[in-house]
Order: C-alpha cells, then sequence, then structure tokens
C-alpha cells in the first residue's frame, strides 16, 4: 500500500493582491483518510488547496509535507506525492480519453517525454479503477457530466500520488453522478490508503464520506474533527449563519443537517 | 498495484498498449510522409526553373563542383532560397502552434496577433531606414517582436485569462505595424516592387547564403528548445493549475516558450519578411493530419516548411507573373481566417 504523507499548514496567510483571504490557519490533514472542508462561498477553501499544492505562494506561513515547505520543493518531486484536480480543469477540443489520462504522467516523464512500461500500466491501472477503460478511445467531448469527472480522477490517478486535492468534485453533476464519484473516491482511500481531501458544497455528502470535516469561515478554521462533532446546529449557525435541525442519517447514521428557511416550516409541535 | 493483475487489468493493459503503439505508428507515417514530400518538392525546386538541370547536376553543384550554368544559377539562386524556404516554415510553423496551443485558440497565432508585424516592421526600418544589415536586423526584429509580445499579453492581461481580448488587442496591434511597415516602404523611393513586397507579405527573392545562415542559427537554438517543452505545454492545455498540479513550471515554462518562439518568428521574419499566414496555417492542418495521435509540435514544422516550398515553387513558375511566397500562402490562408471566425461566431466565442 501508498506511504502515508502528512500534510501541515502552519500560520498560514494566503490573499490575493492587498486582500486578505486565509488568515493564520492551523491545519493538519490526517493521512489515509478522507477530510472534506467546508465553509461559505468565498471563504477560501479553493484558495486553501491551491496554497496546500504548491500554486499560490504562502503571504506568512508555510505548508509542510513530511516536515518540508512545499512551496520550496522541485515542482516534479511534490507532483509525485501530491495531486490536485481543479475545480474546472479544460480538457482541449478532440482529446481522447487515454491521452488525457496519459497526461497526468507528466511529473513521471523526463525532457521529450518517452514513454515507459511503467506509463502504460499507471494508465491501464487509472482507467479500471475509474472503469472508464470501455471509454478509452472515445472523445472526452462526447462523454457525459458523470463520464467525464471519472475521466478527470483517472487523471489524477495516472499521477499516482498518495495525496489527492479535489476541488469541488460533485459540482454540476447530477445525484446518481455525486454519489458515484465519492463512492470511487472511498473505494481509492479503502483499497490503497490514498489520502483525499476535497472541498464540498454539500454539507450531508461531506458528513457522509468524510472521516474527518473541517469547517472554515472568516479565514480560519472554525471546527474541525469527526463530521458528528462538525456538523452540530451551532457549528451551522455560526459557520454558514443559517438555523438548521441535525439528525441522525437513517441511512448511515452520520449527521444530517435541514436547513431552516423562512418559508416551508411546519409549526412545530 | 497488485502482484497479480487480473485478466481484467491484463486487458486494459493490454488495450492501452495497442492503442499507443497505434497510434505512435500513425505519428510516425505522417512524419515520414511529410519528410518525403518536403525532399521531393525540395528537390524539384532545385532543378526546375527556366533551364531544367538534372539530377547529377544540382548534386554535383551541392558537392562544390563547378557546372557550367548550373553553379551560379543552382548554387547561388536556387539552393540558398530553397534552403531559406524550408528554414522559414519550419520556423513559422514552430512558433505558431506553440502559439495557438499556449493560448488554446487557433487565431492566436504570430502573424495574427502582431508578432510578426512587429518583427517585420522593425526589420525594415533596420534595412530600409538606418541601412543595417545582416545580425544587426535581426536583433531588431528579436527585439520588436518581444515588445509586441509583452505588449499584447500586457494591454489584455486582466486578472489573467486573456483569451479573445489578447486577439482582438493583437489584431489592433498588427494593423498599426502594418501601417509603420507601409511608411517606412514609403520614404524610401530607390526601393523596387519585390523587395517592399518582402516586408509586406513575406518573399524569397534574392536569397543570399548569410541571410540562410542566421535563420539557421535561430533554428537551431530555439526549435530544440521548444520541442523539448512539448510535455510540458500538454499539460498547460489543461488549464494553468492543473499544470501546475503535474508538476509543470507554469510560469517559467511560459516565458522559455514565449521566448522561443518570438525568436523562430524573428529570425525569419528578418530573412523572408512576414510570410503570410504560414503560422497560422501550420498547426490547424498538422492537427487534422496527424489527429489525436500525440504532440503536434513537429508535424506542424515540417507542414510550415512543405507550404513554403510549394508556394512558393507555385508563384515563381505557376502564373504568368512571378509572385512573392506570400502573396500565395496569403490566398490560402485568408479563406481559412474567415472560416474560423465564422466557426467562433456560431460557436459563441469561444475556439
Amino acid at each position: 500500500m501508498t506511504e502515508s504523507h502528512e500534510l501541515v499548514a502552519k500560520k498560514l496567510t494566503l490573499g490575493y493582491g492587498d486582500r486578505t483571504v486565509i488568515d493564520g490557519l492551523d491545519l493538519r490533514l490526517p493521512p489515509g483518510q478522507i477530510t472534506a472542508i467546508v465553509g461559505p462561498n468565498a471563504c477560501g477553501k479553493s484558495t486553501l488547496l491551491r496554497s496546500m499544492s504548491r500554486l499560490l505562494a504562502p503571504k506568512g506561513g508555510q505548508v509542510l509535507l513530511d516536515g518540508k515547505s512545499v512551496h520550496r520543493m522541485p515542482a516534479k518531486e511534490l507532483a509525485r506525492t501530491l495531486g490536485l484536480l481543479p475545480q474546472s480543469p479544460i480538457a482541449p477540443e478532440g482529446i481522447t480519453v487515454t491521452d488525457l489520462v496519459g497526461r497526468g504522467r507528466q511529473p513521471h516523464q523526463g525532457l521529450f517525454s518517452r514513454w515507459s512500461r511503467a506509463d502504460d500500466v499507471a494508465v491501464a491501472d487509472a482507467l479500471d479503477a475509474t472503469q472508464t477503460a470501455a471509454l478509452a478511445d472515445r472523445s472526452v467531448d462526447e462523454l457525459s457530466g458523470g463520464q467525464r469527472q471519472r475521466v478527470w480522477i483517472a487523471m489524477a490517478l495516472a499521477q499516482q500520488t498518495d495525496l489527492l486535492l479535489l476541488d469541488e468534485p460533485t459540482t454540476f453533476l447530477d445525484v446518481s453522478h455525486q454519489i458515484e464519484v465519492l463512492d470511487l473516491l472511498t473505494d481509492l482511500n479503502r483499497t490503497r490508503g490514498t489520502t483525499i481531501v476535497m472541498v464540498l458544497h454539500d454539507l450531508n455528502l461531506a458528513a457522509r464520506y468524510s472521516d474527518h470535516l473541517i469547517a472554515i469561515a472568516d479565514g480560519t478554521v472554525h471546527a474541525e474533527g469527526d463530521p458528528s462533532a462538525v456538523l452540530t446546529e451551532d457549528i451551522v449557525r455560526t459557520v454558514f449563519g443559517i438555523d438548521s435541525r441535525v439528525i441522525p442519517d437513517p441511512i448511515t447514521g452520520k449527521p444530517l443537517m435541514l436547513p431552516i428557511g423562512r418559508h416551508h416550516v411546519i409549526a412545530e409541535a | 498495484m497488485t502482484a497479480l493483475a487480473t485478466p481484467q487489468e491484463q486487458s486494459t493493459l493490454e488495450l492501452v498498449r495497442s492503442g499507443r503503439a497505434r497510434r505512435a505508428s500513425r505519428r510516425r507515417l505522417v512524419l515520414v510522409i511529410l519528410v518525403a514530400l518536403i525532399v521531393a518538392v525540395f528537390a524539384v525546386s532545385l532543378m526546375v526553373g527556366q533551364t531544367f538541370y538534372t539530377p547529377a547536376q544540382v548534386l554535383g553543384v551541392i558537392f562544390g563542383q563547378d557546372v557550367p550554368g548550373a553553379t551560379f544559377t543552382v548554387g547561388r539562386l536556387r539552393l540558398p532560397r530553397a534552403i531559406l524556404a524550408v528554414i522559414a516554415g519550419l520556423s513559422f510553423g514552430l512558433a505558431g502552434v506553440t502559439f495557438q496551443t499556449m493560448l488554446r485558440n487557433p487565431l492566436a497565432s504570430p502573424d495574427i496577433i502582431g508578432i510578426s508585424a512587429g518583427a517585420s516592421a522593425a526589420a525594415s526600418f533596420a534595412i530600409v531606414t538606418l541601412s543595417l544589415s545582416g545580425a544587426a536586423v535581426s536583433i531588431f526584429a528579436i527585439v520588436a517582436g518581444l515588445g509586441v509580445a509583452l505588449l499584447v499579453y500586457g494591454l489584455s492581461y486582466k486578472g489573467g485569462a486573456a483569451g479573445t481580448r489578447l486577439i482582438l488587442v493583437g489584431i489592433g496591434i498588427a494593423a498599426m505595424l502594418d501601417s509603420l511597415t507601409n511608411y517606412v516602404l514609403s520614404r524610401a523611393g530607390q526601393w523596387d516592387l519585390q523587395e517592399a513586397l518582402r516586408w509586406l507579405t513575406g518573399s524569397l527573392n534574392g536569397t543570399t547564403w548569410p541571410q540562410v545562415l542566421t535563420a539557421l542559427i535561430a533554428l537551431v537554438i530555439f526549435a530544440p528548445l521548444l520541442l523539448s517543452r512539448s510535455g510540458q505545454l500538454g499539460a498547460m492545455q489543461l488549464g494553468d493549475d492543473t499544470a501546475g498540479a503535474l508538476g509543470v513550471r507554469v510560469e517559467r515554462t511560459r516565458l522559455i516558450v514565449i521566448i522561443s518562439a518570438v525568436g523562430l518568428i524573428a529570425f525569419a521574419t528578418a530573412a523572408a519578411g512576414p510570410i503570410a499566414f504560414v503560422a497560422f496555417l501550420s498547426g490547424p492542418i498538422a492537427a487534422r493530419i496527424v489527429g489525436p495521435n500525440g504532440s503536434v509540435l513537429l508535424p506542424a514544422s515540417l507542414v510550415g516548411a512543405l507550404l513554403v516550398l510549394v508556394a512558393d515553387f507555385t508563384g515563381q513558375y505557376a502564373f504568368g507573373t512571378r509572385f512573392p511566397v506570400g502573396v500565395v500562402t496569403g490566398v490560402l490562408g485568408a479563406p481559412y481566417l474567415i472560416y474560423l471566425i465564422i466557426r467562433t461566431n456560431r460557436a459563441g466565442g469561444s475556439l
């Protein structure tokens, strides 16, 4: 199985220009587990993910992978341990599934990118894991949203990293494809021990599919830990500013949050 | 990975491997055909002209023998001309497809967004107004090319994504620079039409060996630099963040790629003028021939060389008048440009 790597943020401050988005954030991502990050819009979740994968240099503090600053590591070396699937990657026109998945091999290849047997094995493995082998010769343009997302995950898998960060992997997918993608990520975590960190919008799916839940508000970690300790009525109120009822999910036993709006509320018994 | 592969995993691996082998052989076939065509047209353009020389006579000249008549016609006129056609074509094709790939837009080629126009205006200014020659002209061209690239990038930069804005800004700058070239040429009365056309549409007339040599040196330096970035460019097609996550240093790669591509354009332009639309046409043609079978950089470069060779040969002998190469490539390129713009309109903005 894969080695466990520990990703830690220390007093991390991030921003664009004069605007500070994340302010002095401390965070430890438990190795070998699935972590979900939730928070209101524009709270800096994506910014945090970008900085953790060295795409954004911190204004203060640092991100450490196994004690080494990711912003000082050689880019390729980091890309062999830590992968990121951004929110909206671009599929070039007419690219085939195998070609797209193969581009995940970039950090393993040298100049003039010669193709090795290890590359073929990694691509085949990624296609199998995401059940996209049947699509191998299809053009990515023709695929459905769910298939496309599985192909992008296959590309990230071909990178063969022990840590995988995903920025809203279920956005724009219908409910069955959301579950399909999250089940797939759970499989990867269980069978290979891949550490998964994902930003999610849906609090209930986040609680259901994570071992560790992090709620971010005002540029810092507001609560983190077991989903049942984090997804509470109090925390939902302070982080998202909305009243809610949290009940045990009859399917999974994890917490299930039911928001309370101004309308359609049955009078309390 | 598990030690024992299941039959399904075996078959997927087989699928991936055979697919890759099939694509690689298709790609090799295309490259071999392109090279063969280039060699054939190159040979024909050395032999055929007002006087026909046999292959033996042409080879004699190349190997330094003194062949009456042929030594001057082939050795001084046809050979440097054909070699520059190949070098300029390779340079324009490679630089064009690099820009198109990097900016994810077939309209973003250096001859549309003003880089060729900048190099051409600077080269014509250096030659006509300042009476410079040789390397000094190339330096003028490359500085102007880089300056235009930076200017277009800077003017269209607004929080990152440049896209359509960059192309529109580039077209505007190109128009300004073309008028500058026109002005420079109009001030220099003693220049004949042929020489003026070199800086307006590109021409291989009167090619000399020193011109060939400078363009060749630029090609030898910049082409390997660009080709070695094809993997990174492939990753950058997926978006800057995705490429960064794949371990590509996006900003550094972009810098190397822009400097190399502008270098190729500038040196080729200083020698042959801004041969119209070769940079713009080569990439899309190559992409259609090669299909989804690997990087399009090298095929586009070869297509560029073939385009210039064929266009120059046609321009010289197919019509009653001798047309410079840029007139022929311009006739080919303009309809394609219109087609692309119409398609962009229908698709709603993105190319």
